[in-house]
């Protein structure tokens, strides 16, 4: 039996920032220590894992890289606290440590077939990362493809390069947002979710996928109600403290849903049962 | 299973016996009685209503390690539990070991957890029925135990004067009563009864009550109703309800580095009436006030654990009650619920 609470090394191949400043967001691309960990590893778009240096903390990320992409994993940390901190003072040749993969998935099995838009948010674009390369590598699987993200600023934009490329592919629509004007930024200015109006993707066949900040997340539901989306259309991830990561230490929890454990993703219509889901 | 008697003459020889494993047992402390190991027999304090701490500690430790590291090194060693060898819990409560079954529950859903399970594994209980309620809060009986309950225990123990009754009630209480097989004798005959009258006679004299159904179907829809700020409003947030609670689980992990660059990662009770317990890294709080952590906190006991266990995680031991510094009465609570 393998102990929950016992972590993996991993070994940083990697680490780049994402965005700069006090809330700075950086890259880690990671393999595990012991390579024999591989053969039982299994993930998929949407699982997390507690990260963290012993004697420092731990605290849960989700795993921003899909299955598709062998052979390492990737995280992208936002520097908020004691632990995120202290995870950014790594570089490559570092190591860190990992305790997964935690939590549920996105239902993309049952998403085969359909449209899917994702809308994100700054950081918030690191859940959804996986699930637009999962689709991307198993494009015949599913329908057309549409990402509308957004950020403060241009710099705050995550993923620049991976956007840019997708944005010249034809396999999908890629919009971008930032909140106020900047010289020579080519594309939509305003929040997100005005973003997601003014493209007013089509409920039919569809799903929608959003993450990000909760003032967004709210926005955003409600205008995907108006854009005639039905609660089981979206879905959504929650965060919260945690400790344990397996739904036994207590604090997590959204009415009787551990979001370690029973989320990260949930649907818009299980989370409107639920009164304490956007506390 | 045939009954048998343990003379309170021969109750000192008994724990001498059981002193070979890891013995906990009531003892005095101060004012207050609390359980702890023993490894002398005449510390036992086994005249006692109920412990004001529950003996949940032995298998949910107050602290304990997880694993052992070395900063800078990969290699990590996880505290071995076996290691603390075979309990035995003598003379706890019924509502207390009912408790340690709920519990179980919890720490062998979807994930085992390895410590937790491995120190049940290894403990025997061994009941001390309550011939008199031990307290003017006991709510027991409105939870599914009785002041003679089994649930949860493998030995029940029945004061009857001038001996114990012994009751084996699993494989684990049969092994036990070999190990005193020299300070055990048959029960007369028509003990069975008389225990079973002693049962509905102490059930008679619990003064509390709450009729619990429908309570936790009914909790999720009173989330924004008036009752939660009234009945938070003098709660000081100082955690002993959930400290000195026999069901809660709640923990926090830490960890200790020492200077030589030796470390632990360990895990404590935590509880959900502190602040910190949800603060987010962002400094965001989503049950920012005692109005949401009281909140929580009767509806993890009495609507989420039911939707997950089917059982309420709450024994009527009444300690919360008879404890709260400022009075808070988690059935006058629940009343209001009912009225609501």
């Amino acid at each position: 039996m393998k102990n929950p609470y016992i972590p993996y090394q991993v070994n940083i191949i990697d680490a780049w920032y994402e965005a700069p400043g006090d809330r700075c967001i950086k890259t880690f691309k990671v393999t595990f220590a012991d390579e024999k960990v591989w053969d039982t590893w299994s993930h998929k778009p949407g699982n997390c894992a507690m990260v963290g240096i012993p004697g420092v903390g731990e605290s849960m990320f989700c795993i921003s890289s899909s299955p598709t992409e062998k052979g390492y994993l990737r995280f992208s940390i936002m520097k908020a606290g004691k632990n995120t901190s202290a995870l950014h003072e790594l570089e490559a040749g570092d190591s860190f440590f990992i305790r997964g993969p935690l939590g549920n998935n996105f239902p993309l099995d049952e998403w085969k077939g359909k449209n899917i838009v994702t809308i994100g948010g700054g950081i918030g674009q690191a859940p959804l990362r996986p699930v637009i390369q999962w689709i991307r590598d198993n494009r015949a699987d599913y329908g057309e493809l549409e990402l509308i993200y957004g950020a403060r600023t241009s710099q705050d934009h995550c993923f620049k390069t991976e956007f840019e490329e997708i944005g010249s592919s034809d396999d999908c629509e890629c919009h971008l947002s930032i909140d106020v004007e900047e010289e020579e930024w080519p594309h939509f200015v305003g929040f997100v979710p005005s973003l997601l109006m003014e493209v007013a993707p089509k409920p039919d066949n569809a799903i929608a996928v959003t993450c990000g900040p909760p003032v967004m997340i709210n926005f955003v539901l409600q205008n995907l109600e108006k854009l005639g989306f039905t609660p089981d259309q979206v879905y959504t991830t929650l965060e919260n403290r945690m400790k344990c990561g397996i739904g036994k230490c207590g604090r997590c929890n959204v009415g009787h849903l551990y979001v370690c454990k029973d989320g990260p993703v949930f649907s818009y219509a299980q989370l409107k049962e639920i009164p304490e889901a956007f506390a | 299973m045939a009954l048998k008697k343990l003379s309170k003459e021969k109750v000192g020889e008994a724990l001498a016996e059981l002193s070979k494993f890891r013995l906990i047992a009531p003892a005095k402390s101060d004012d207050v009685v609390v359980f702890k190991q023993i490894s002398d027999p005449a510390e036992a304090y086994l005249e006692y209503g109920n412990s004001t701490v529950p003996p949940k500690k032995f298998a949910f430790p107050q602290t304990e390690t997880l694993f052992r590291f070395v900063t800078g090194s990969p290699d990590l060693t996880a505290k071995n539990v076996e290691e603390e060898g075979t309990t035995v819990i003598f003379g706890l409560r019924p509502c207390d070991a009912r408790a340690m079954a709920i519990v179980d529950k919890l720490f062998s859903w979807d994930f085992d957890d390895p410590y937790y399970l491995k120190r049940r594994e290894l403990t025997t209980l061994v009941g001390m029925a309550c011939v008199e309620p031990p307290s003017v809060n006991c709510f027991c009986t409105s939870l599914g135990g009785s002041p003679f309950g089994t649930e949860g225990l493998d030995l029940l123990l029945t004061d009857m004067g001038d001996y114990y009754l012994v009751e084996a009630l699993t494989d684990k209480g049969e092994k036990l009563e070999e190990t005193l097989s020299s300070q055990l004798e048959d029960a007369p005959a028509d003990d069975e009864k008389k225990a079973k009258d002693m049962a509905a006679a102490s059930e008679g004299k619990i003064r509390r009550s709450i009729n619990t159904e429908g309570i936790p179907e009914k909790l999720p829809d009173l989330w924004e109703n008036g009752l939660w700020k009234k009945v938070s409003a003098a709660c000081l947030g100082c955690g002993i309800c959930t400290f000195l609670c026999p069901t809660c689980h709640c923990f926090d992990i830490q960890d200790e580095v020492e200077e030589s660059g030796e470390g632990r990662r360990c895990r404590m009770w935590d509880s959900c009436m502190f602040e910190e317990y949800t603060v987010h890294a962002s400094g965001h709080n989503p049950r920012p006030t005692r109005k949401e952590r009281t909140r929580n906190r009767i509806n993890h006991k009495y609507s989420y654990y039911p939707a997950h266990f089917d059982v309420i995680a709450c024994v009527g031991c009444g300690r919360c009650i008879n404890l709260c510094p400022v009075n808070i009465d988690i059935l006058e609570i629940l009343d209001q619920v009912v009225d609501a």
